[in-house]
């Protein structure tokens, strides 16, 4: 896990830097160092439309004078321009104003075991084999079924890179990670119009990538099983989230109980830790170690180690996302949910965020509405995190006594994300991780449907 | 310093021979066209929460990203190095796409044409503002909102800026350099009363500097506006489902624009034939009395710029007129595939992306009725005069937008204010549905940030107070 993948040990650029930063006077200091490169192809009707290839390096450095603090980021590595580069954030973070609350976190919080998390695979593909992924996904696409006509492409990518995190408390952490992904966006059409829809694949390992042909099929299933979409009335009906848009469910309380929406005011789970938030059968981790998760990091950007812990535990809100500071900030210790952006303070968010699935399989699920909504897409930017207050643009089926009926397009879903977590009625059997964020398939009791 | 190649060039440390070989390298005969990208960007943020400015930031990246065309494929490659070594290898690398060995013959960069107009000259030090004088700005937007009413509890700002400046030069032997400014103020107010929180926005900006925000002491209006928003939310009631008549107030709602049209007439869309608007050039797609355009050349405007990033001046295309379907919005590449028109739209991020066909400023001209009297016409409706972001489907043209200040309409007058609801419709049939046009044409305050492909771009939006007689309001009452 801590390989080498460049050149050039970045270790001691960081070291060098806190060291620079403490002979102008800062108190505290710490320092992140990314690096790494990224193959991207992009192929369109049988043809190779569009490749990428770079390399590219990063460092940030957050500097304190007592609980003045400021952060900067810059890609020259020269030696002069290090010095320009320390004295200016130095500058920067003696013109702001104290904030009694900030701060490195303890040295005793830092993590000081670093074990193998399966995060980085050092495969190395060729251009012609990315290419040749990525044709084989768009050609299974148009073989599976007559009706697609058109392609927005599809697109391999390789990515591997390295991070390290140093500080004045004497922290030095790195690590690998890699990442492969394989996706295409395939477009049907009939009489009455066009519709689009993709899959993809995304693993830390590339022997773990599904293959092409299974996922231009299930584009494709996704994609023509969208034509002849219509509008419904409007009314107030049982809506079934499938596992894609499920996840969005979650984000959104991920965003909710970042350290930095509570203490601000700004979400709308303020003073709920402890609280029943959802019926007893929804328990929802957070997991940092998970082997091979695409969240799964050996430590957070302030150091602190990962782990697991229950978020949400038979309904009860158990645990927000902490970093140090917002922790601070609500009196409470940090959670190691510590995200950072290079040249950035912390902030705080999911690892591996998760709803553990339930018993019941999602066409149990579906056969138990009389008349409802399966929603598979969701758009636009209609969610409120202060008031929870939620309406979004969706597109799915009409459930018919049990069965997905026809295809439903220009209709909004509206209700509110404190509402429909309590009101959540039936969890699905068929959680696979994805991303980041997964959930299996969600039924919510009632939502308004807004359409003809 | 003048928006010139020159200065630019010396930023850069690169030499015309560089640029000329790198250019020679990869301008094999296979390829139809080839950039090099050279771009320098600093920006910093200062943001305030709580009363007390407690962060800080600042970032400077640099880099060259080298592009070449060969029919309808593009290779590309970047780098924050900008050795002529490092140079080579982009070079190469955005080759591979030909399938040719390298090019020996430099390409004479020859064409360097001084910017006709800059749309934003600037005193560089009001973009590079001192960090005290933002801490200032911030700090009396603190004050001023509390002031408006003391039920707002918190209040956050941030002030953003961006130096930007670029490089281009190109296969057709082009060179031109332009400096690109860009500050934006944000704040957010949250008020709260008997244990109802809610939330109010107000921000904008442009190529302009700090004296824009000093001016009239525009940044206390926007702390007030802010305000404004969050208090009248208190009160707001539920918003209701279903299709009916919506007025939209002029500037930001403009949004409607980008989202349902704009995109959709981007032309990497078009000639791919995966955009719902695709074969309808000439068409009727809009009411007679809409007429839309794309002017990447207003003075000062977010979404303004001197030169696209291939080099092309901007223009202003007209996209709509009196509802027929007229342009597409252009860089060189589909500009060629296609054998229509540049319109200087070609845009990226930064020199890590690629070039797309992006908006500039879009918006819709001033029509003839008095914004009163379209109030007025409307017996039962919503009036949405601020909106949060947007979002299209360009395959099948549906498309959201979400208000985050609306009111009810009832007999023709404005009563109650309503919560957020998404906006829903589609894009070729939704400017049909426009049967009054105002005289009041505004621009957005200068806020908006488009996304395509993962790439963010500022944009302008500028809208005529409209009535739209049916799209489908995404409420909560039935």
């Amino acid at each position: 896990m801590t390989r080498m993948i460049g050149e050039q040990d970045y270790t001691t650029v960081a070291q060098d830097l806190l060291a620079r930063a403490s002979k102008q006077g800062a108190t505290a200091a710490d320092v992140m160092v990314a690096d790494g490169e990224t193959l991207s192809v992009q192929v369109r009707m049988g043809a190779v439309d569009r490749l990428t290839k770079a390399r590219e390096k990063r460092m940030g450095l957050r500097v304190f004078f007592g609980q003045r603090s400021a952060s900067a980021s810059t890609s020259d590595f020269s030696r002069d321009s290090l010095d320009r580069f320390v004295q200016e954030i130095c500058a920067l973070a003696q013109a702001v104003v104290e904030d009694p609350v900030s701060g490195l976190p303890e040295r005793g919080q830092l993590a000081t075991e670093f074990p193998e998390l399966h995060i980085h695979d050092a495969t190395k593909l060729q251009t012609d084999e990315q290419i040749a992924l990525a044709l084989r996904a768009e050609r299974a696409a148009f073989a599976a079924d007559s009706r697609i006509t058109n392609s927005e492409g599809g697109e391999c990518d390789s990515s591997s890179g390295r991070i390290i995190l140093a500080n004045s408390h004497g922290f030095l952490g790195q690590y690998a990670n890699s990442s492969f992904s394989l996706s295409v966006s395939p477009i049907a059409s009939d009489a009455a119009g066009m519709q689009r829809d993709y899959w993809y694949g995304v693993n830390r390992t590339f022997a773990k990538l599904e293959s092409p042909e299974a996922i231009g099929q299930e584009a494709t299933r996704r994609t023509v099983r969208k034509l002849g979409a219509r509008k419904v009335a409007t009314c107030r009906v049982p809506v079934i989230f499938d596992p894609e848009v499920a996840g969005s469910l979650l984000s959104h309380l991920c965003s909710a109980l970042s350290g930095y929406a509570l203490y601000k005011g700004a979400s709308f789970l303020i003073g709920q830790l402890g609280q029943q938030i959802a019926p007893d059968f929804v328990t929802i981790y957070d997991d940092g170690r998970m082997p091979g998760g695409l969240g799964t990091r050996p430590f957070d950007g302030e150091g602190l180690p990962t782990r697991k812990q229950a978020v949400v535990e038979r309904g009860r809100l158990m645990s927000y996302l902490l970093d140090t500071y917002s922790g601070k900030k609500l009196g409470l210790p940090s959670t190691g949910n510590a995200a950072r952006s290079i040249g950035e303070s912390p902030s705080a968010g999911p690892t591996n965020f998760y709803m553990v699935p339930g018993t019941t399989r999602p066409e149990d699920i579906l056969a138990s509405v009389k008349q409802g909504l399966y929603v598979t897409d969701l758009i636009g930017f209609g969610i409120n995190m202060v008031t929870g207050d939620y309406s979004r643009g969706a597109s799915g089926f009409w459930i018919e006594n049990g069965e997905l009926a026809y295809p439903v397009e220009e209709i909004t879903i509206a209700s509110n994300l404190k509402q429909m977590y309590s009101t959540m009625e039936t969890i699905g059997s068929d959680l696979v991780f994805r991303g980041r964020i997964a959930s299996p398939t969600v039924k919510i009791a009632e939502m308004m449907v807004a359409g003809n | 310093m003048s928006n010139n190649e020159s200065g630019a060039l010396a930023r850069f440390g690169v030499t015309d021979r560089d640029i000329e070989q790198a250019l020679g390298r990869v301008k094999v005969s296979a390829v139809d066209y080839a950039d090099l990208y050279f771009e320098y960007c600093q920006s910093e943020s200062v943001s305030m929460e709580e009363g007390i400015v407690k962060r800080a930031t600042k970032s400077v990246g640099q880099g060259v990203g080298v592009r070449a065309t060969a029919g309808e494929k593009t290779g590309f490659a970047y780098s924050d190095e900008l050795t002529p070594k490092d140079l080579n290898i982009a070079a190469d690398t955005a080759r591979y796409i030909a399938n040719s060995v390298q090019g020996t013959a430099p390409v004479p960069v020859t064409h360097r044409p001084a910017l006709v107009r800059n749309l934003y000259p600037h005193d560089r030090a009001t973009i590079e503002v001192a960090t005290r004088d933002r801490v200032t700005l911030l700090n009396a937007i603190d004050a001023e909102a509390r002031r408006y009413d003391p039920r707002i509890k918190n209040v956050m700002a941030a002030y953003n800026t961006e130096y930007k400046v670029m490089l281009v030069a190109t296969s057709d032997g082009l060179m031109v350099g332009d400096i690109q400014p860009l500050s934006r103020l944000q704040v957010t107010c949250i008020a709260e009363e008997n244990g109802n929180r809610q939330v109010g926005t107000f921000g904008g900006g442009g190529r302009i500097g700090l004296d824009y925000f000093q001016n009239d002491q525009r940044y206390l209006r926007f702390a007030r506006e802010a305000a404004r928003e969050a208090i009248l939310n208190l009160s707001a009631v539920d918003a209701p489902a279903g299709v009916m008549p919506v007025v939209l107030g002029g500037g930001w709602p403009g949004i409607l624009l980008h989202e349902a049209i704009g995109h959709g007439l981007e032309a990497d869309f078009n000639r791919k034939k995966t955009s719902a608007f695709s074969n309808l050039m000439g068409k009727k797609v809009a009411s007679d009395v809409c007429t839309i355009v794309d002017d990447g050349t207003l003075p000062f405007r977010r979404g303004s710029l001197n030169v696209d990033d291939e080099g092309t001046p901007t223009s202003r295309t007209v996209l709509i007129e009196k509802g027929i379907l007229r342009g597409y919005i252009t860089d060189k590449l589909n500009a060629r595939l296609m054998g229509i028109p540049v319109t200087g739209n070609g845009r990226r991020e930064s020199y890590q992306s690629v070039v797309l066909p992006r908006m500039t400023n879009t918006f819709m001209l001033a029509g003839e009725s008095d914004p009163q009297d379209i109030i007025k016409s409307v017996k039962k409706g919503l009036y949405a005069v601020s909106f949060g972001g947007g979002q299209v489907d360009i395959t099948n043209g549906k498309f959201v937008f979400s208000a985050s200040e609306a009111y009810l309409i009832e007999d023709g007058k404005i009563t109650r204010p309503v919560k957020g609801a998404t906006l829903i419709g589609s894009g070729p049939d939704i400017l049909k549905q426009v049967s009054m046009v105002g005289h009041d044409l505004k621009l957005d305050e200068g806020i908006g940030t488009c996304g395509k492909e993962g790439q963010s771009v500022p944009v302008g939006v500028g809208l005529p107070t409209i009535r739209i007689d049916e799209i489908t309001v995404g409420g909560t009452k039935a």
